[in-house]
Parts: structure tokens; sequence; C-alpha cells
């Protein structure tokens, strides 16, 4: 065939990884000359891993897990780097049934408001403590997952100790649903389709989604391994340029069904197209009938999806520093900092004459509504980007942020 | 100098390999030797056991909740994957080519894990060959059954003898550049499609 680079990747069967699987599957990558193997994992773990000891040269990963691999967090320590973001949003909070009717009982609708859940789960919560019932046993993906500090975030917002009120333990994603019919765990944090798996089994409840906790927030990323990225950059820009139109062609309307075709085959999900379509089309079945139409549910190319912006990546810090994970120095912030780099996405992208933002870094949460911003030649919007609370992240304050994270609920 | 025997704890939802583990580790003289195949429950078990080494297959996909379990428990206090030696690459590639994982308490002497790990990635290897043979054997197996179908039907559509059926099938598959197996699956996929109950 006579490719011009030899690209080995990692991934994890999620719909998020839906713009590297159509890179290759649909042609993007060959079209730049990339030969592209995507090897399907099974645990985040050996992903990180097998970057580190250069067995995959880039994989899905999870936003905050190259940060904290920087951050000498993990066992294996390697630098690496992520110059493009594989979407916005497409988690959910999922109670069981159980759990669901007892919120009920205290004020939760079917409505994905993350306030009124939040505060429904905790009167719950307070009524099974007094009660002398075990703790509510949720679960997430990884320790640094977005999806671990979006639901510790919630909770802690809504004046629930994620530490203390609840249990949180690990579970990979395809067991979710089945540990929560199981009742080993009363509720989970994950992205599609894991999430409506459990409520076409009748077992349980969308509480709330990610998109609702914080708008147009960051997911999975592409994490490159530093030294292979700075070997081959030749490589990694045409990869870039070919998840660019992949990611392109996921966000298009007229290829949902395909897509959703495309990622039930065994060697991605393996569930059924349709279980595609709601992380496509953001109406959700949220359980008992209920329905629901989400604005920006998943987005894998509009709002500037794939740009990696250094306040993602120093957000996901501040929650490390937050609960525990590191401590606040100002060269760990750097470190942060320097893991995302816009400077590669930029170089890759320039020749395209795609819009670019003009920024590296935003303030997160400033944007109540959808804004065009200023971009060379064609036309970038951006937004809105609230956290449900009204917090402002200001990438510049991170030590005025982080006095404002601490969990300050008065304790019983 | 006496060492403190080491515990290890060998993690392996597949029963023979994690059998086949134990054995080797046992021969190799580590006598305690704690076989595991679910990981419900494993927090308990792993504070019983106190395992200065814990081998898991990196297939399992429950390696995020051990990490994490450990991160917290405080029993490996900084969980380590295959640790050979950080500088040994080509160690650590035939490990995770092996499908091992291995999580060292602190403090142990690399040294000492090292073996338990060659010999952890021996037997993994020893298995899929085993594996694979057994994977061979059965495809023998079912090419030899498709090729007596094919030569049946050769020999009642055309008059043939068996030795006669055969040669055509070898010839055809000669000329064709295929394998023998292959030409008797087309044909007895075209004979199931013209069956004498559509004819």
């Amino acid at each position: 065939m006579g490719f011009e680079h030899q690209i080995n990747a990692g991934f994890m069967p999620l719909f998020d990884s839906a713009v590297l699987v159509t890179a290759k599957e649909i042609g993007f990558a060959a079209r730049e000359g990339v030969d592209l193997t995507l090897n399907r994992e099974t645990s985040w773990a050996n992903i990180r891993d097998r970057i580190a000891i250069g067995h995959f040269d880039l994989a899905h990963m999870l936003g905050p897990m190259p940060v904290a691999c920087n951050l000498g967090l993990s066992p294996l320590a390697s630098d690496t780097i992520v110059p493009f973001a594989l979407g916005l949003g497409g988690n959910c909070v999922t109670v069981s049934n159980e759990v669901w009717a007892g919120m009920a009982i205290h004020g939760a609708l079917p409505d994905l408001d993350p306030a009124r859940t939040g505060k429904a789960l905790g009167a719950l919560i307070r009524e099974r403590a007094q009660a002398g019932r075990d703790p509510l046993r949720f679960a997430v993906v990884h320790p640094h997952s977005g999806h671990n500090y979006e639901l510790r975030y919630w909770l802690a917002a809504c004046g629930i100790d994620p530490s203390r009120d609840i249990e949180i333990v690990i579970v990979p994603p395809p067991f979710m649903a089945d540990a929560l019919a199981a009742g080993r765990i009363d509720g989970y944090c994950v992205g599609e389709p894991w999430n409506s798996a459990s409520v076409v089994a009748g077992t349980g409840h969308i509480a709330t989604v990610k998109a609702r906790i914080w708008r147009n927030s960051p997911e999975k990323v592409l994490g490159v391994r530093k030294a292979w990225a700075e070997k081959h950059p030749e490589a990694l820009a045409a990869l870039l340029r070919a998840l660019h139109h992949a990611a392109r062609w996921c966000q298009d309307p007229a290829n949902r069904g395909e897509l959703a075709a495309l990622m039930a085959q065994p060697a991605f999900l393996g569930l059924s197209p349709e279980l595609q379509m709601p992380v496509l089309t953001g109406r959700l079945a949220l359980g008992g009938g209920a329905e629901l139409a989400v604005d920006d549910f998943f987005l894998p190319f509009d709002k500037a999806a794939s740009f990696p912006w250094k306040s993602h990546a120093l957000w996901f810090y501040t929650q490390m520093v937050r609960w525990g994970d590191i401590a606040h120095t100002p060269e760990n912030a750097e470190i942060a900092r320097n893991c995302y780099r816009p400077d590669l996405y930029r170089a890759a992208l320039k020749p395209l004459g795609v819009a670019l933002p003009g920024a590296n870094a935003k303030v997160e949460g400033a944007l109540t509504t959808a804004t065009p911003v200023g971009s060379a030649g064609a036309s970038l919007i951006l937004g809105p980007d609230g956290f449900f609370d009204g917090g402002i992240f200001d990438p510049d304050r991170i030590d005025d942020y982080l006095a404002t994270q601490k969990f300050t609920v008065a304790h019983a | 100098m006496v060492r403190k025997p080491l515990a290890v704890l060998v993690i392996d939802e597949n029963r023979i390999r994690a059998s086949i583990i134990e054995a080797g580790l046992r021969e190799a003289g580590h006598e305690q030797v704690t076989v595991v195949h679910d990981v419900t429950g494993i927090a308990r078990r792993i504070a019983e056991i106190e395992p200065d080494v814990i081998v898991i297959d990196l297939e399992n996909p429950n390696r995020d909740m051990l990490e994490n379990m450990f991160q917290l428990s405080r029993v490996v206090k900084r969980p380590i994957a295959m640790f050979v030696d950080r500088s040994d690459q080509a160690s650590i590639e035939a490990a995770v080519d092996a499908g091992v994982s291995a999580y060292v308490v602190d403090g142990l002497r690399q040294e000492r894990v090292k073996p338990i790990l060659d010999m952890a990635i021996s037997r993994f290897n020893a298995f899929s060959r085993m594996a694979r043979e057994l994977e061979e054997a059965r495809n023998e197996l079912e090419n030899r059954k498709v090729i007596d179908r094919a030569k049946g039907i050769l020999m009642k559509s055309r008059g043939l003898s068996e030795d006669a059926a055969y040669t055509l099938l070898r010839k055809t598959a000669m000329n064709q550049n295929r394998k023998i197996s292959d030409i008797a699956q087309s044909l007895v996929t075209a004979a199931d499609l013209l069956g004498p109950g559509e004819s």
C-alpha cells in the first residue's frame, strides 16, 4: 500500500473512541498516509503502561491520565502529551432503581438537573446514615478520570462529601451495568453506551449528565508518548489531520447511522446500533419511560471539541490537588500546563485552513451563551461552558480557585 | 543471611494457566504462593496474605480496580507494574507480551522479583503455545472432516474413487495456489447451496 507512517494505537471500548476508530475504518488515516493499527484494551492501566514501554505510540486516554502520569502518580512514569482531544461530554451518572426511588421521594425529577438530583441524593444519604445503613457505593472507571472528578465536583457542590458520605470504587466500563444489576454498586459515572445499557436493561436510571454538571467539559484525549512524538513529528501531524477530518465526519448527523453501525461491531463496542444512538442524538431514555433531549450531550467536533485547552489540563490538576492526589506547587502546576500541547495541534492543522482558537487557555465557565470567537478565516463558536453551580475557573488564578475548592460543609 | 520467603499472590481468572504458574513458582522454591481466580472480595484476601509480589494477567479488566485498591489500602504503597528493572526495556516488553503484570510491595529488592517474573513469563508463553497447538489440532481435525465431505461429493457426483477424488482436489489446489482445505470448503459450500432439497 505504501504508507508513509506506521502508528500503533490503543483504545478502550467506549463510544468516545469513535474519532480514532473512524480515522482508521472510514479511511481518513490512510488518506494522510498513516497506517493506523488499533488495539482494543481491557484496562486504562494497560493503555498507560503500554504507551510507557513503547508498545503503543498513542492511545484513547482519560483526560487527566497524562497529567497524572507526568506528575509521577502512575507506576511506569514516562512523559505523555496531549496534542488533541477526542470530544466533550458524553458521560452520565446512573443510579439503581432503588436509589432512584429513594431520591424521587426527596424531590428528584427525571429532568437531569444536577442541583435538584444532587439535593435529593444528599437527603437520601443522610436518611440512610440515620437508619444505620451502609453508605452508598458509586463506581468510576479510574481514579485519574474525568468521571471521578466530575462526580466528586457534583456531590461536593450539593453538600455531599465524596470521601466520607459515600464510597467510591473502580469498575471497568463494560462491567458497570452488570455490577449495578447485581447490586454490587448503587450508582456509577461512565461514558456511553454503558449508561443506556442499564436503562435498556431496566436496572438503572440516569440521574444527571456531565453536560449538565459542566457544559462542554473535557473528556477523553489523545495521549501520545512524548519521546515518540519528538522522533516522529510528521507522523503525528498527519494523524492529527486525519483525526480532525474523522471528528468532523463523526459530528455530521448524516453519518449517524453508519457511525452507530460501525461502533456496534464486536471489534469495537459489541452492542446494538440502537444503543449507540442516544450519545449521537443527545436524546436519552432516562429510565421508567422518561426521555429528555440534552444540548451538547457529546461533541466530537463542534465547539472546538478537539482543541487541547491548557485550562482543561489545569482544571484536572486543581481537582487532583483538591482530593489529595498531589500537593500544589508551582512546579506541579507547570507540569500539568505543559502536558496539553495546543502548539502541536495548531502546527498540524494550520495547513488545512481550519478555524483555530485565538488563545491556548480560557476562563472555564465564563461563557453563558454560544459565542463566536476571533479566528483566522473560518468562524469558530465556543461554549456555553458553565459549571452547574455557577463556578468560574480562571487558569491564571489557580491559588484563588483552590481556596474555593475546599470541601467546607460542616459534618455533624 | 537467611532471607524471608516471599509471599506471592497470583491473580488469574484462567484456572489452568494459574495452576501452571503456581506449579512453576513452587518448583522454583517459592512456598508461599496463593492463587486467586475471582477478584470479588480481593481486598480482604490481600490484607490476609500480605503478599510481597502480586502477579496479574494483563487481560484482567480489573487491573484498574486493583491498582486503586492498592493505593487506598497501602498494601502496596505505590503500585509498580512489572518491576524487572526500569532500564531493562526488553524484559518489560517480554512481560507485557506474555500478558504478565506484577505489583511489588515497596522496598522489595528488584533482584528477588526478577526470577518470579521470568518464571511467570515463561509459563505464560508455555500456556499460550499449548493453547495455540490445541487450536491448530482442532483446525486440522475440522479440515480433515471438510476434505472427507468434499471427497464424498466428488465420488458421488463424478463417480470417482476416493483416491481419484483426493487427487483432483489436490490438483485444483495446486493450480489455484490455495490450500486443499479451502478448495474442499468451497466445494462443500457450493454443494450445500445447490443441495438436493432445492433442485
